[in-house]
């Protein structure tokens, strides 16, 4: 259907879908600026969201796993776990108000001395993806580090090797791909998402692009065609994701 | 009831191994009860004990995995105790083996001398040598998982030796492999010890491994050494009746039955092949013991038959006879028969009394990993 859709046109005078089949969306998109700024720019916070993510969860993941005592370690995982029982938009409007000039992040940042304002830049966006995506992020990450057995940290280090060097040939390339799987989630919900971007800051992504061609301009077959392009990405994405094991780690 | 040290110190050479009042508690359990313990250079040490009696933990500390509570470890003569494992020259084959999966065999065995910095040409040709040793030149590309179970003991055998270290600690090595490889990796591992004249320390919970393999071994009990000895004394002059009993079916009689058969009522045990069955009206001559009961039990072996023969005198007596004239059918019509049975006094041994810890110990290895 949306591969049908998306073949069609719209008569820009009728304002009415020409149900003729034809590439002209395809080529609009691989021509017009526009649409290749965008999707730059959603890849660019797609990336950025999911490195952010990846920095946080890995050391977390790690505490909850390696270093957090058996008693702390179910609390741990409650706290990680917890936001996901919020509702989405809550926690999206919470992030506006924090962000909003004069919110407690504006106040943070004077009490530092930085002059940042976060306001509804792109860094705010940024911002919110991350903190909603991270329990994703957290939880593969969380068992792959479960999965590494003792024995095999034992058996680095009674091979000669430090600490370091076990974690580095040993247990990261075993983690390696439970941040993968990890990173599928934050990338393709980033990809795709345009409430948080619409509602927290003012820039234009993908997933703002299809819901203002669907919805207000009524150009039906060029959203499709466009939503082709998050889709196209997510699937090199998986099979490169697929290569690393990360699907062995889900 | 540890091992006298005073033999030999730790300074002079020949001692490879020496553990010093060593003792490991986990909270209240108390795992390894203070051992005495010296493993000579060049020798194929066994541990032998049922789970929980502290064998695993005491090579973990060797190892440098769990750090004594108290007491001193020495490696050849120098104190390693609160070594990182990492410092001390000694590797391990472990249980599960460990093998990392994400890497080729080449990789594994390679580990070693890799992190220690050993340079390349030299690393390929020892690990070339390892991995012959083992009888697996060809396994190099493959991963772990493409490997049967004797293979991946293998490697983790090949793995460890790669690194020449002055002592090898073994870990149940043979335990999740069928009983046909384990016995051919019994004669295999003994080569290869013989071979590379290297120190092994092998944990063990089955007696027939640690008597075929061993030059000494260490029985081990609810954290104590029982006895060390070699296999030969360990089986036939087993110091308690704890050893008697794990190494190798044995008989412990006490009590009124023992003074009845030896004028003293210390306990003492005798071995089931030792005993021979005689005519009811047989006159015990010159040393021999005999008495006479009723057979309980048949168990038909094969090349002999197993008899459980209760005591006229009390307590009971198991016997194996050769099946030298003797069919299914005449063996198992001996049972509820009366017999008189007969073996020489010398072969009685004076034990203590039997602790019982068999099957009836706690598990505190199990209970920490």
């Amino acid at each position: 259907m949306l591969l049908a859709s998306s073949l069609w046109r719209l008569n820009e005078l009728s304002g009415q879908v020409e149900h003729v089949a034809g590439l002209q969306n395809y080529r609009d998109i691989v021509t017009g600026p526009l649409y290749r700024i965008v999707t730059r720019r959603t890849l660019i916070l797609a990336a950025g969201v999911t490195i952010f993510d990846i920095a946080l969860a890995f050391p977390l993941a790690y505490y909850a796993a390696r270093i957090a005592s058996a008693r702390l370690r179910p609390l741990l995982l409650l706290l990680i776990v917890m936001p996901l029982w919020a509702n989405y938009l809550v926690k999206v409007f919470a992030w506006k108000t924090i962000v909003a000039g004069d919110g407690p992040a504006d106040a943070l940042f004077r009490v530092l001395g930085l002059h940042i304002q976060l306001g509804t830049s792109v860094w705010s966006v940024w911002l919110a993806l991350s903190y909603l995506w991270l329990p994703f992020v957290v939880l593969p990450v969380y068992a792959a580090f479960e999965r590494v057995p003792p024995s095999y940290l034992e058996a680095s280090s009674d091979l000669g090797a430090r600490s370091w060097m076990t974690f580095r040939r040993v247990t990261l390339p075993l983690v390696l791909p439970g941040v993968v799987a990890g990173s599928i989630f934050s990338f393709s919900l980033s990809l795709g998402d345009y409430l948080t971007p619409g509602l927290v800051g003012k820039t234009i992504f993908l997933g703002n692009l299809i819901d203002a061609l669907a919805g207000i301009a009524h150009n039906q077959p060029l959203a499709a065609a466009i939503a082709f392009i998050p889709m196209v990405i997510m699937a090199i994405y998986l099979l490169i994701a697929r290569a690393m094991g990360a699907f062995e780690a889900l | 009831m540890g091992q006298p040290v005073d033999r030999m110190s730790a300074e002079q050479p020949g001692v490879a191994v020496l553990l010093e009042k060593v003792e490991k508690r986990f909270g209240e359990v108390v795992a390894v009860d203070g051992i005495d313990l010296e493993v000579l250079e060049g020798e194929f040490f066994s541990m032998l004990g049922p789970s929980g009696s502290g064998k695993t933990t005491c090579l973990r500390m060797i190892a440098g995995f769990e750090a004594p509570s108290s007491g001193r470890i020495l490696l050849g003569g120098r104190d390693v105790s609160k070594q990182p494992p990492y410092e001390r020259d000694v590797n391990t084959v472990f249980q599960d083996y460990a093998l990392f999966p994400h890497m080729t065999v080449e990789d594994n065995v390679e580990y070693g001398l890799k992190v220690k910095k050993v340079p390349k040409d030299d690393r390929r040709d020892r690990v070339a040598d390892a991995l012959e040793m083992v009888q697996l030149t060809g396994f190099g590309g493959r991963k772990p998982a493409q490997l049967s179970g004797g293979q991946r003991q293998r490697v983790a055998l090949a793995r460890a030796l790669v690194n020449r270290p002055k002592v090898l600690l073994l870990d149940e090595p043979l335990g999740a492999l069928d009983l046909k490889l384990r016995q051919a990796m019994q004669i295999e591992l003994k080569e290869i010890q013989q071979q590379v004249g290297l120190t092994f320390i092998y944990v063990t919970h089955d007696q027939e491994e640690a008597l075929t393999m061993s030059d000494r071994l260490a029985v081990f009990s609810r954290g104590r050494i029982e006895q060390v000895g070699s296999p030969a004394e360990v089986y036939e002059r087993p110091a308690t009746g704890f050893v008697a009993g794990f190494v190798g079916a044995s008989n412990v009689l006490s009590g009124e039955a023992a003074r009845a058969l030896t004028g003293d009522a210390h306990a003492f045990t005798i071995r089931p092949e030792k005993i021979a069955m005689a005519d009811l009206d047989h006159q015990a001559v010159g040393d021999e013991c005999t008495a006479t009961g009723k057979v309980q039990e048949v168990v038909y072996l094969g090349a002999s038959t197993r008899y459980v023969v209760h005591l006229d005198v009390g307590g009971e007596l198991v016997i194996v006879q050769q099946n030298l004239d003797t069919s299914s059918m005449e063996a198992l019509q001996v049972r509820g028969k009366a017999v008189r049975l007969v073996w020489k006094a010398r072969n009685n041994r004076p034990v203590e009394e039997a602790t019982g810890a068999i099957g009836g110990s706690a598990d505190p290895e199990e209970g920490v990993r």
